[in-house]
């Protein structure tokens, strides 16, 4: 009996633990406890979220969890990282086990509304594609009429290869794995003719293939993808910090203040730039933010630009040798535009 | 409180201390209990809904009738990314009951056959068996499944191959590939129903004859060939109906098609390597629990046996077995709720069962906890049923006793 009320009371105790969960809000939070736990993808995304050998963390996501980090404590270490599958992410970040979701994850308006979640800024514009092997001949999605297709469960990719397959009135076989590992080595091994998911996953896949020359990336790009930061609903002071913490990024790089520079602009004239890195004298906005008033000079100093993060992560910096492209400043014809700092 | 009270009030020295008293201690630790476990599911649910509404969502199941827009690789049942979740959910639980009643089916007549094995008087076998117990029965599930996955079936030959086997021997039908095993399909033509009809009166002839047979022996000695009579009710009495009614059952070939085989049947990778590591994991088990069974029935009992003039076949099967099911029903019923429970690792290999789909329907919906609810409500009413039917089938045998 005495052992039924332990587990009685051991039960109520775990789901008990929920009640702290969902904190409103999350910056309170992260200062008490010291960090940011940050939610990145957990199957080695080279370019997004990855581990080299030593357990250090890199990638595009990565940058933005330790610029949130640096922008909140003006230390980009004092950041940790949850690494997630694509079925895990949102529950994880729904129950307050991360305050932030920086995992290479879609906007999309259900995610916005139904899920309970935020999103403003996107810290990489992408597209669905497909990759197959050369010696299949195929130069086209529109040629992939019954195929077997490799899928990860749970994404947006899942919904719009359905949708692309539908709507061409071609058939094809779904092969849908939860863990990205298990999905490729079924590609591989010759389980599915394609293999779809971001474009940016497969050229970062296709380098993990043991022969990626034999492996091809359609020219077809069947979705629109804004991959982007999310917070949870109704917190809009971590949302602007998490948000700001991108834009500060491609402002610097549109004023080009750089990690090499940051300390010579501080001095510059142009008053923009000074409001920008918390010189001008009367500045408020870091306080405002809730930050400290050299935030950005910090975000800076860590991560660099996001011209810098890019060409260092997926860019040519990187052997994912990705162009910027639509992630391009928007002065260059891409869709990365920093609303103004004033 | 209540002890409390009772402690000052043990002033009659004859009486008990009301401490002592079992039939009270017993209702106050029940009530203590009760309150405890109320006020935990109380406090849990508060929170529940405290946080959700925190989070600006609602709870309920209203979101199982919205569109899935996704696609699923295995369905018994029609199934597209129009249906609705609600349909998704019941494509995963039929395959969830598919793939852990065939692997109970074969872990048992796995496990039989290993378990009597280990016990032969053979060294070979007796060896053999062992060494598949052991190797089983310490390799997590998971990794059996993956054995079999990537081990064995992706090495397969591929789908190409298969086709250029088929421009070689254009008659082929049969085909074993990394995409699955192809085999033809029956298509059934008007008039197989009574094909069928004739089958089912062939089988209660066949009880009905084996009941005389039995009485007969029992009253003359001798015994009517109850093989052969049964295979003619059973077998030719359907197959002449068949032919009769003009052969009504034709068959629908495999064949090339773009990327895949084209129509016949397939059973794919994903259902075999789990169908197969459910079976040959548990099988492991199994063994153990009938050599378990057989031990423990007394030795005497097949001496008596071979002293009766039984042959050891005959000596298992008449006298030691049914004594050993006693002793192996209760932890075989343990084993099949293990099975059950070991097939929500069709996730691992994209088999579409019922936590794989459920798990898609949570990422896209955002309903945790209703699809949380459903899986546990799920699993625990099949265990519960599979339980009962154990536990019907253990009296049944408990009664045999004489």
């Amino acid at each position: 009996m005495a052992k039924t009320i332990v587990t009685a009371l051991v039960g109520a105790a775990v789901l008990g633990l929920g009640a702290t969960a969902a904190q409103a809000d999350t910056l309170s939070d992260v200062k008490a406890k010291g960090f940011v736990q940050c939610g990145v993808n957990g199957s080695n995304l080279a370019g997004f979220g990855a581990q080299d050998s030593s357990g250090n963390w890199a990638g595009l996501d990565v940058d933005l969890c330790k610029a949130v980090a640096a922008a909140v404590f003006g230390d980009a270490t004092k950041v940790k990282f949850t690494p997630l599958s694509a079925k895990d992410r949102f529950p994880a970040l729904q129950s307050g086990e991360i305050d932030l979701l920086a995992r290479n994850t879609t906007w999309s308006v259900s995610r916005d509304s139904q899920l309970g979640f935020d999103f403003r800024a996107v810290n990489y514009y992408d597209g669905q594609g497909f990759m197959v092997k050369k010696e299949l001949g195929v130069k086209s999605a529109l040629e992939l009429s019954g195929a077997s297709v490799c899928v990860q469960s749970g994404t947006t990719t899942e919904l719009n290869l359905a949708d692309y397959f539908r709507s061409n009135n071609m058939d094809f076989k779904p092969v849908v794995f939860e863990a990205q590992d298990e999905a490729d080595a079924a590609y591989n091994a010759g389980r599915c003719d394609a293999y779809t998911t971001d474009a940016s996953g497969l050229y970062s896949i296709r380098l993990k293939m043991a022969n990626a020359d034999d492996h091809m990336v359609l020219p077809e790009i069947i979705s629109k993808e804004p991959l982007g930061p999310a917070v949870r609903q109704n917190d809009s002071r971590w949302l602007d910090i998490v948000s700001w913490s991108h834009y500060a990024m491609v402002a610097a790089e549109e004023f080009g203040i750089t990690t090499a520079n940051v300390e010579e602009m501080k001095a510059s004239a142009n008053p923009d730039i000074k409001r920008f890195l918390g010189e001008e004298a009367d500045s408020t906005i870091g306080a405002d933010l809730g930050l400290p008033k050299d935030w950005a000079v910090q975000i800076i100093k860590a991560v660099g630009n996001y011209g810098e993060s890019f060409e260092r992560n997926v860019g040519e910096g990187s052997p994912l040798k990705i162009a910027r492209g639509l992630n391009g400043l928007w002065t260059n014809g891409g869709l990365q535009y920093a609303p103004p700092v004033r | 409180m209540a002890l409390a009270d009772a402690r000052t009030g043990s002033g009659e020295p004859p009486k008990v201390s009301l401490l002592y008293n079992p039939a009270l201690r017993s209702i106050v630790y029940q009530v203590v209990t009760l309150v405890v476990i109320v006020a935990a599911i109380w406090y849990a649910w508060n929170n529940v809904v405290q946080n959700l509404a925190r989070a600006n969502m609602t709870a309920g199941f209203g979101f199982l009738n919205s569109r899935a827009g996704f696609d699923l690789a295995q369905s018994l049942i029609a199934y597209s990314s129009d249906s609705t979740y609600f349909r998704a959910l019941q494509v995963g639980l039929l395959n969830t009951l598919v793939v852990a009643a065939a692997g109970i089916v074969t872990a048992t007549i796995v496990g039989l056959l290993v378990g009597i094995g280990r016990l032969s008087h053979n060294w070979l076998i007796a060896r053999l068996c062992t060494v598949y117990v052991e190797i089983f029965r310490n390799i997590p599930p998971l990794l059996v499944i993956f054995f079999w996955y990537l081990g064995v079936l992706a090495l397969l030959p591929s789908i190409r191959s298969i086709f250029q086997h088929l421009e070689e021997n254009p008659d082929a039908i049969f085909f074993i590939s990394n995409r699955g095993i192809y085999m033809p399909a029956p298509v059934f033509g008007d008039g197989f129903g009574t094909v069928l009809i004739a089958f089912l009166i062939g089988v209660v002839a066949a009880v009905a004859f084996t009941v005389w047979a039995n009485a007969r022996q029992r009253a003359t000695g001798q015994r009517p060939p109850v093989l052969w009579v049964n295979l003619g009710l059973v077998l030719l009495l359907p197959f002449l109906v068949f032919l009769v009614m003009g052969s009504p059952l034709t068959f629908d070939y495999a064949v090339p098609g773009s990327f895949n085989m084209r129509g016949g049947m397939v059973i794919g990778p994903e259902f075999l390597a789990l169908y197969l590591a459910l079976s040959l994991y548990t099988a492991s088990f199994i063994a153990e629990i009938v050599r378990a069974g057989i031990r423990g029935v007394s030795k005497g009992q097949s001496e008596a046996s071979y002293a009766l003039g039984l042959r050891p076949g005959q000596a298992t099967r008449l006298v030691v077995l049914p004594q050993a099911l006693r002793i192996i029903i209760p932890p075989l019923t343990s084993q099949y709720l293990n099975l059950i429970k070991n097939s929500s690792l069709a996730v691992a290999v994209g088999y579409a069962d019922l936590v794989a789909v459920g798990g898609t329907i949570l990422n896209q919906s955002g309903k945790s906890i209703e699809i949380i609810s459903i899986w546990m409500l799920i699993y625990v009413s099949i265990s519960l049923i599979t339980s009962l039917f154990m536990n019907w089938f253990n009296a049944k045998m408990a009664l045999v006793e004489r």
